[in-house]
């Protein structure tokens, strides 16, 4: 198990090396940081003075990968790929282009995100399970047919319908709870509780038709034929054996999500002012600010590196039959 | 008049991708498998009537990328032809009083009067004029009632009640000729054509098809006897029609939904073949690449690289003759750019099934006969491959289409100037706390992408039930 762990880990490093050098092209190869320079300053009447201070100011203005000006290790720290992109292993993402530290940001902004993202995650997971099993029991029944037609047609609905019309009926119409904002102490339930519903009820369409389908072919399987014939009742049949078995497959969708939860959602963090990691890569986005984007691709790749190691640790939990030989 | 023809880079792929869907539909007459599939297709009755839904849409879309340049009027004709830089279509040729009929800012759908209040300056009976506040009658919003506006509720009526009473002749009509050609085709009488007819007692599930044009006929025939003199679904900030803006959101949402997944199909599929069949270190690399790009989150791929295409495209104004092949190519950037994060799936999916299938007697008799190994991939294994690839396609679409609302409404969507359900929903979101609320683009936008998505949902449906091996035992 050890074993198997360490060479997971250390699979992960080329990887992130591969994302590093994609990043790394995309922001300094496709574009030169001259462009970037033009495109913050403005296109028209820009001087060569103005692009090259800009990019001292940054750190943008020395050689990409081989510094020749530099002696001894400078030749290949006095670069840009050292100082901008190999710098991200270490946790230094540099400043953003209000002069603000990135790391220290990101951890300020972590727990709005997740007081967001985990209770919607935890109780959209419940709420979709309990629903999946639900069609499952009643299955081949009208209740089973609508309720499938009713997850198709939710899932069709674009999530930005289901934040803008909750917000109007839930708040402007109805006045229950304030239509955003953010605080941080014990009044914040007020605050999360409308992105948190309207995050649940966004997922359930898809979500409870994979999970209906995921329940259906397990029902199907022999040893719930054997359970049946022991004379269990079909509640016990469903919850004792087929949810359990079932969990395998609904595993590998969602343990991998887990870690990622710490960045937010884009969407909703945006229109309920959340000051969190989402909202934050939205601001940055549109205020193309480089560093602050270049810096959340690596952290979400590492996140997402880091979930499916916890989806191959989870499965041997929850199936004793898989192990990891070494 | 002569008219200088445009084609964009994106007409051309949709037109390569009509021409393709021909050529695949006669390659797959003359496969039974394939033939078999596509047959349980047509006898699924929800898949047959969301078909014919995206069909219509595919049929805006199509006229939409019929692009050209309409020359200037006023020009002595000794002068050579001289081309407006405005590139339309032949839907902004046929919808042309949509198009041009522009009022101030907002009206409510089916408004004589604007939504706000203005000055208007009035003469009254003693010849003196004075300033009024009032809300100031719209230029073309039911002009032809000209000041009899108390007659708008008995206009609308009489013309939705019109409509729909040709809209039902017409597809009584048409089920008339359907019932007929059946009757002729089967060489029974009429009466028992028209109930194998509605019982869906046919080859394809034409009641289904019927179904759906008829609801289709009732729901457009209002809307276009009232488009002529209404704005249907009111105006927006500048005043243009709402129900033309969504017409033009048809073809983009389409271009994003099939496109993308087109253009990066040969990849995926060249790759997961490849890696599935060949192994050792191709495998390895192959795998690698596909690990590494699927470990960063979608969005921000999504955001980074579109932020450079901007960078790019903004530092090189001289590569576009219009804004027209401007916005078209980010369109095509986006596309590329959707579909290098949604490869890999795919390409993941093909490598696992060509492992399998490689070890497959047949397979290995051929190997021992000594066939060529790229005649092995492309004989024996990539048409096995193929239903997993149409599920793919149709499968994606839907999900496309929601993300480009979202992206849209991020900011790293399509272009601006492009008209597509994003960005209306993004330029509708500013005026949502306006009292009273401007509601009509975002009901607009989200009812037409819902039929869309929905269409889409359940064709994919249909096809996946039909194409999946697993599904058919069941």
């Amino acid at each position: 198990m050890f074993a198997y762990l360490v060479r997971r880990l250390l699979y992960a490093i080329p990887i992130l090396i591969g994302v590093n050098l994609i990043t790394f092209a995309l922001f300094f190869i496709v574009n030169t940081p001259d462009d970037m320079a033009r495109m913050q300053l403005g296109v028209k009447r820009v001087t060569a003075e103005a692009i090259e201070k800009w990019k001292a100011e940054r750190g943008y203005d020395k050689p990409l990968f081989v510094n020749a000006q530099a002696s001894g290790v400078g030749v290949v720290t006095e670069t840009i790929f050292f100082t901008k992109s190999a710098r991200l292993f270490v946790g230094d993402f540099g400043r953003a282009e209000d002069g603000r530290d990135i790391a220290r940001e990101i951890r300020t902004r972590m727990g709005p995100s997740l007081a967001i993202a985990l209770p919607t995650f935890v109780l959209g997971l419940f709420v979709t399970v309990c629903l999946a099993l639900m069609l499952a029991f009643f299955r081949a029944t009208p209740l089973d047919f609508w309720g499938v037609v009713l997850c198709v047609a939710m899932m069709s609905i674009s999530g930005l319908f289901y934040i803008i019309g909750g917000q109007y009926l839930i708040s402007k119409l109805w006045r229950l709870v304030p239509i955003s904002g953010f605080s941080a102490g014990l009044d914040a339930w007020k605050f999360l509780i409308l992105p948190v519903l309207i995050g649940v009820v966004s997922g359930i369409g898809s979500s409870t038709r994979w999970y209906r389908t995921i329940f259906l072919e397990e029902i199907g399987k022999d040893y719930v034929r054997t359970a049946r014939a022991k004379g269990l009742s079909e509640l016990a049949v469903l919850f004792r054996h087929v949810l359990r078995n079932a969990l395998i497959p609904i595993l590998t969708g969602v343990v991998v999500v887990i870690p990622l939860l710490f960045m937010g959602s884009l969407l909703t963090e945006s229109f309920f002012g959340i000051p969190g990691l989402g909202s934050y890569t939205i601001d940055a986005i549109q205020a193309q600010d480089f560093a602050v984007v270049r810096a959340m691709v690596f952290i979400g790749s590492v996140l997402y590196i880091v979930g499916l190691i916890l989806t191959d640790l989870s499965y041997s939990w929850v199936d004793p039959r898989i192990r990891f030989e070494s | 008049m002569s008219i200088q023809p445009v084609l964009l880079w994106s007409d051309a792929l949709i037109w390569l991708l009509v021409l393709g869907v021909v050529a695949f539909g006669w390659a797959s007459s003359r496969t039974p498998p394939l033939r078999a599939a596509w047959r349980r297709v047509g006898r699924n009755r929800p898949g047959m009537a969301a078909a014919t839904v995206l069909l219509v849409f595919v049929l805006i879309g199509l006229l939409d990328s019929l692009h050209y340049r309409p020359p200037l009027a006023n020009r002595t004709p000794d002068q050579p032809a001289a081309y407006s830089i405005e590139v339309l279509s032949a839907l902004d040729a046929l919808a042309a009083p949509l198009r041009t009929r522009m009022e101030k800012t907002y009206s409510a759908p089916l408004a004589t009067r604007a939504y706000a209040k203005e000055s208007i300056e009035v003469r009254d009976a003693g010849g003196a004029v004075h300033a009024v506040r009032d809300f100031p009658r719209l230029a073309f919003g039911g002009a032809h009632l000209g000041e009899d506006e108390a007659q708008r509720d008995a206009d609308v009526l009489g013309r939705v009640l019109a409509a729909e009473v040709v809209a039902l002749a017409l597809i009584l009509v048409v089920s008339g000729v359907g019932a007929v050609l059946l009757a002729r085709r089967q060489a029974i009488p009429w009466p028992q054509a028209v109930r194998r007819l509605w019982r869906g007692d046919t080859d394809i599930a034409w009641n289904a098809v019927l179904f759906s044009l008829g609801a289709l006929a009732l729901t457009a025939a209002p809307l276009l006897a009232l488009c002529v003199d209404y704005h249907v679904f009111g105006t927006d900030k500048v005043g243009q029609d709402v129900f033309y803006q969504v017409l033009k959101s048809v073809r983009t949402a389409l271009v994003i939904g099939l496109v993308t997944t087109l253009v990066t199909l040969p990849i995926a599929v060249a790759l997961g073949i490849l890696a599935g069949y060949w192994r050792g270190w191709v495998d390895d690399l192959i795998q690698y690449l596909y690990t590494t790009l699927s470990s960063i989150p979608g969005v921000l791929l999504i955001a980074a690289a579109v932020l450079m295409m901007q960078v790019v495209i903004d530092t090189h104004p001289q590569w576009f003759a219009t804004a027209a092949e401007r916005a078209d190519l980010r369109l095509l950037a986006l596309c590329l750019i959707l579909g290098m994060t949604s490869w890999t799936g795919l390409c993941r999916l093909l490598r696992g099934e060509t492992l399998k299938l490689r070890e497959l007697e047949y397979i290995q008799a051929a190997q021992a006969f000594g066939v060529a190994d790229l005649r092995i991939l492309a004989r024996h294994i990539l048409p096995n491959l193929m239903h997993l690839v149409i599920i793919a396609l149709v499968m994606d679409f839907s999900g496309l289409v929601l993300s480009e609302a979202v992206l849209s409404y991020v900011g790293i969507g399509v272009d601006p100037t492009t008209i597509s359900f994003g960005t209306m929903i993004n330029n509708a979101r500013m005026e949502l706390a306006r009292e009273p609320m401007v509601w009509w683009s975002l009901a607009a936008a989200f009812s037409f992408m819902f039929a869309l998505v929905l269409a889409a949902n359940v064709l994919a449906d249909a096809v996946r039930d039909a194409f999946d091996p697993r599904a058919a035992v069941a």
